[in-house]
């Protein structure tokens, strides 16, 4: 010991992406504090989509550089293919997911007046908004970043909490039905504190297997610690709690229907997209880095959760009679089909081809979640959105255009031909009937054939009831929300006709795998 | 010169072209325009097959789609393919001429007036995927297509179709998309397993050896198929589309769409799993003959009239499976010429039971009576394509139903003769609906009938013609389709049955 420290290294350059969101934010917060109230939207909303912008013209030009052999940050953050891709697609999605927040209808004027009273009253009629909107999420997207591209366990719960924190706050903000609103953001703070603290003890009991926290050093140690496997088991399995919870695969979906039906629809946008990439990103770290040495012992559990996902996302999609709790349960079957992607694991080829497959599934699947819950927001009745099903009827001679785009975003889902849910289907799918596990894609198949019911369910009352009497007015779309339904709609039309440079990209990103 | 892209977006062009016309009356016009523009197209496409080339696909074009799966844009068309995509050339115009009224809400039932642009679009969009399904040599690219064309024909049915119309288009759409995510396993697994990294089916014809993989992939795509086709028991859903659809789908739905079933058993099962084909064929000869017999039986019991026809269908998809799945030389061509000639003979049977609809605005065969009477044209071309539908000689369908028999009881004399029954059976339901709809004394509610106009003896006039045509001279489209047929025999390598008596094939020559 000569008493000099190391200065650790940071490549910034690396990291940028990251600098830019998470510097963005707290200007935001700086203008909530010294801005004055009527300047501070018009601060806000440019300040946002130029920080998501800048984030993501930074990842392409680290990605046109070649990718670094080896983590960044002192082997903290691993910014390699995988990351880079999912940055870029939880950038992209973000951005159009803000073009949508910017809609004052959405998010209530004082989140701390009670509802109903005289305070609510005042603040509505005197035009606040919460602006705080703005900093929250892009303090989420920052986290949603880090979350994926985390290369220790301790970095990973970081993320995890600073992704989940500001959601948790912004699914309380609806301006409608406060109540549910506020009963979905305790719902999702006390079973998401419950899921990280799964994680944080699974975290634990992993360092005490292997001594360290690092991926890296998890993977060495699978072959040379002896004599304390159930640490380890234990510790995997609550590690896969803590991720398999913020997918929302079953037995750990009961939050998704409330949380997405009760938050803000601009909010659910941006969680439905984006939470599940970052979700599957840091699933795939954990468990193919980590603890791929292990997939003899994690892979048959993943089966199961795999099967029962789709089957329950699937089953109870059906009997749903809210338009948002229904997308909500499609999402955990779609969870599910990808999960099928993270089971094929194999051989360096296959290993990549599963990979690429999940990459480019996830970027479709965002897309039209995105385009869907923005037709969401336009069709309203007096009280709000026009959540319950009924009141979709007739829709398609009300408003064909809309409804036609939202029938494509439900045959999407469905997963049928010249859409780019098809191709993203049939890439997981082929990966997994060459990593050996037809079964599941059986079952895939069929959950697919039970989920085409209900979203051919939507399109038949928008398309071949007659309207009600009352129905719901359309809303005029802003400028924003049409161009995020347009701009998902296209991306939904391009990937089902031409999905190859995406899926180079997809696969260019998948080539090296992760770095450890 | 790409005939068949051309083929296909003529149509496409043509659906953007009418969904943005101004008038209903434009639309209509246009569309009608197009389809024969794609009719005279098909006609010299068709004028140029050689059907003894050497070059099995003709008019061939393979451009990669998309490598990282292996998938191919390849089209091309031997002479089962050839005359299939005819058919439906042949039957879109027709069928738009036939459809005139059917979204303006016009008509004795006063239907709700619907988009009429939407439908006609639909229609174009639905030509160009029946030709796409038809010419696609790359396995994939027929499973899009496959799955695809359901979706203009769900909104065919589910907007402009009778009371009963958005069930029935839920339960055709999951009947067929649950047989088609079958499929889409075993086409995966066909790709993985084959390992050729290319869905080119000529690349995999005879790729995949193992007795037990051919087996499992044959029922992936065997099912879809037999949903599609249909045959008993995936057959439930058929009548309900059939009945509640327009009159104009239905004719594409059972004249074209269905053969997309029996052509790709004729066309994959066989082909890529000939084991497999083989020792599923005992099954499969069963199912046909419970449906010829089940369809016919049930057909008779029929009140409703588009109903009466679908069931006969259903008998009638029996003999073309049968025949396909005979694996004999008459068989398979009796089979393929069967799939023409039935299209064309149930088309027409379709559409005038749609003009009569149109007048009398039920499809109750109760509600009508004596109506030769006030409309002898009427009553008299819906006798004749009645009649091709039972198989009389002299007309279209007696040619492949004997050439399917024919070729059955070369190989399996048992099912051939129960199979023969269903003729019989054909007499009782078609001339028994005859008797009770057109004969007798005429209805009060009959009386005030016109015959057919002008547009609609426009529709009827092809038919009739073509059904008589091939009734007497098959020839030609024999000679088309025998090469083809002889070739995917080759393919199956089963041993050519050769008749004692008959030395030349193609018994309507």
């Amino acid at each position: 010991m000569n008493g000099t420290i190391q200065a650790p290294t940071i490549e910034y350059a690396l990291l940028s992406p990251m600098l830019i969101v998470f510097g963005a934010a707290i200007i935001g917060v700086l203008v909530e504090a010294f801005a004055p109230r009527y300047l501070r939207k018009s601060i806000h909303v440019p300040l946002t989509l130029l920080a998501l912008v800048g984030a993501f013209i930074t990842t392409i030009l680290t990605a046109l550089n070649g990718l670094p052999d080896k983590a960044a940050a002192m082997g903290a953050v691993a910014v390699d293919g995988p990351s880079l891709f999912i940055w870029g697609i939880i950038l992209v999605l973000a951005f159009i997911s803000v073009l949508l927040i910017n809609d004052d209808e959405q998010f209530v004027a004082q989140a701390s007046a009670v509802p109903g009273s005289t305070d609510e009253e005042e603040a509505v009629r005197s035009g606040f908004a919460q602006t705080e909107v703005y900093p929250l999420a892009l303090f989420a997207v920052g986290g949603m970043l880090l979350f994926p591209a985390s290369n220790d366990l301790l970095v990973m719960f970081v993320a995890l909490e600073v992704m989940s924190l500001p959601l948790y706050l912004l699914c309380g903000l609806a301006r409608r039905r406060r109540l549910l609103s506020q009963e979905a953001s305790v719902k999702y703070f006390l079973l998401g504190a419950f899921s990280s603290a799964f994680f944080l003890y699974g975290m634990a009991l992993v360092y005490g297997y292997a001594g360290s926290i690092e991926l890296k050093a998890i993977a060495d140690s699978l072959s040379t610690v002896t004599g304390q496997d159930t640490l380890l088991y234990i510790g995997t399995a609550m590690l896969g709690v803590g991720l398999l919870f913020k997918i929302g695969a079953a037995p750990f979906q009961a939050w998704k229907p409330d949380v997405y039906q009760g938050a803000p629809t601009a909010i659910t946008a941006l969680m439905a997209s984006t939470v599940l990439v970052a979700a599957f990103g840091a699933l795939l770290r954990v468990f193919w880095v980590a603890l791929g040495g292990l997939e003899w012992n994690w892979q048959p559990v993943m089966w199961g959760v795999a099967i029962l996902t789709m089957i329950v996302g699937a089953v109870l999609a059906i009997t749903q009679t809210d338009i948002k709790r229904m997308l909500a349960y499609s999402s955990v079957a779609h969870g599910g089909f990808l999960l099928t992607g993270v089971i094929a694991i194999g051989t360096f080829a296959q290993n990549t081809q599963a990979l690429s497959a999940i990459l480019f599934y996830l970027a479709a699947y965002g897309f039209t979640t995105v385009g869907a819950f923005a037709v969401v927001t336009m069709v309203r009745d007096a009280g709000g959105e026009a959540g319950h099903l009924s009141r979709w009827a007739g829709l398609g001679k009300r408003s064909p255009v809309l409804a036609a785009i939202f029938a494509f975003f439900l045959l999407a889902f469905a997963g049928i031909p010249l859409t780019s849910g098809f191709f993203g289907k049939y890439a997981v799918f082929a990966a997994a009937v060459s990593g050996g596990a037809l079964p599941l894609v059986i079952v895939g198949v069929v959950s697919s054939a039970i989920a085409a019911f209900f979203y051919v369910r939507v399109i038949v009352l928008m398309f071949f009831s007659e309207p009600a009497a009352d129905g719901p007015t359309i809303a005029t779309p802003t400028l924003g929300t049409s161009a995020v339904v347009a701009l998902a709609a296209a991306a939904t039309v391009v990937l089902g006709i031409f999905p190859q440079p995406v899926l180079d990209l997809a696969d260019q990103a998948a080539s090296a795998l992760f770095i450890r | 010169m790409p005939w068949l892209s051309i083929l296909m977006a003529v149509p496409v062009l043509g659906a953007v072209g009418v969904s943005l016309t101004k008038s209903d009356k434009l639309a209509k016009q246009l569309a009608l325009a197009v389809s024969l523009v794609v009719l005279a197209l098909t006609g010299v496409m068709a004028a140029q097959f050689n059907p003894s080339s050497a070059t099995r696909f003709q008019f061939a074009e393979v451009y990669d789609w998309i490598p990282r799966f292996g998938v191919h844009y390849g089209v091309g068309v031997d002479g089962i393919a050839l005359v299939l995509i005819a058919l439906s050339a042949v039957l879109v115009p027709i069928v738009i001429l036939a459809s005139w009224h059917d979204a303006d809400g016009t008509g004795a039932a006063a239907p709700p007036k619907r988009s009429v642009k939407t439908y006609f679009a639909l229609l174009l969009v639905l030509e160009a995927m029946m030709i796409g399904v038809f010419a696609a040599t790359d396995v994939f690219l027929f499973y899009v297509f496959f799955e695809a064309m359901l979706i203009p024909m769900y909104f065919m049915i589910g907007s402009y179709g009778g009371a009963q119309r958005s069930y029935a288009a839920v339960k055709f759409l999951l009947y067929s998309l649950f047989g088609g995510l079958l499929m889409l396993v075993a086409v995966i697994a066909l790709y993985v397993i084959a390992d050729k990294g290319t869905f080119m089916f000529p690349e995999l014809v005879g790729v995949i050896q193992d007795p037990n993989t051919q087996k499992w992939l044959f029922l992936g795509f065997f099912i879809a198929f037999a949903v599609k086709a249909p045959l008993w028991p995936f057959h439930t859903w058929l009548p309900d589309a059939a009945a509640q659809a327009p009159a104009g789908a239905a004719v594409l739905l059972v004249g074209v769409l269905d053969k997309v079933g029996t052509y790709g058993m004729l066309r994959f099962c066989l082909e890529l799993f000939p084991d497999a084909a083989k020792f599923f064929t005992p099954l499969v000869i069963v199912l046909s003959v419970v449906g010829i017999v089940y369809g016919a039986i049930v057909a008779i019991g029929q009140t409703d009239i588009k109903r009466l026809i679908a069931y006969t269908s259903i008998s009638h998809f029996g003999f073309i499976a049968l025949g396909v799945f005979a694996m004999t030389a008459h068989g398979g061509a009796g089979a393929t010429l069967y799939m023409v000639n039935h299209g064309f003979s149930t088309g027409a049977l379709f559409l005038i039971a749609g003009f009569l609809i149109y007048r009398r605005g039920s499809s109750q065969i109760a509600d009508y009576g004596g109506v030769q009477k006030v409309a002898p044209l009427l009553a008299g071309t819906f006798l004749i394509a009645g009649l091709s539908g039972l198989s009389l000689p002299g007309l279209s369908s007696f040619v492949s139903e004997f050439m399917v028999l024919l070729g059955t009881y070369e190989r399996y004399a048992v099912p051939a003769i129960i199979a023969t029954s269903g003729v019989i059976l054909a007499a009782i339901y078609i001339l028994w609906m005859y008797q009770r709809t057109m004969t007798g004394p005429t209805a009060e509610s009959v009386k005030g009938f016109t015959d057919l106009n002008i547009r609609e003896r426009w529709v009827v006039a092809p038919l009739i013609a073509v059904i008589i045509a091939l009734g007497f001279f098959p020839k030609p489209v024999l000679d088309v389709i025998n090469p083809a047929v002889d070739q995917t025999l080759s393919n199956v390598h089963v041993d050519q049955f050769t008749p004692a008596v008959a030395d030349k094939k193609g018994a309507g020559q």
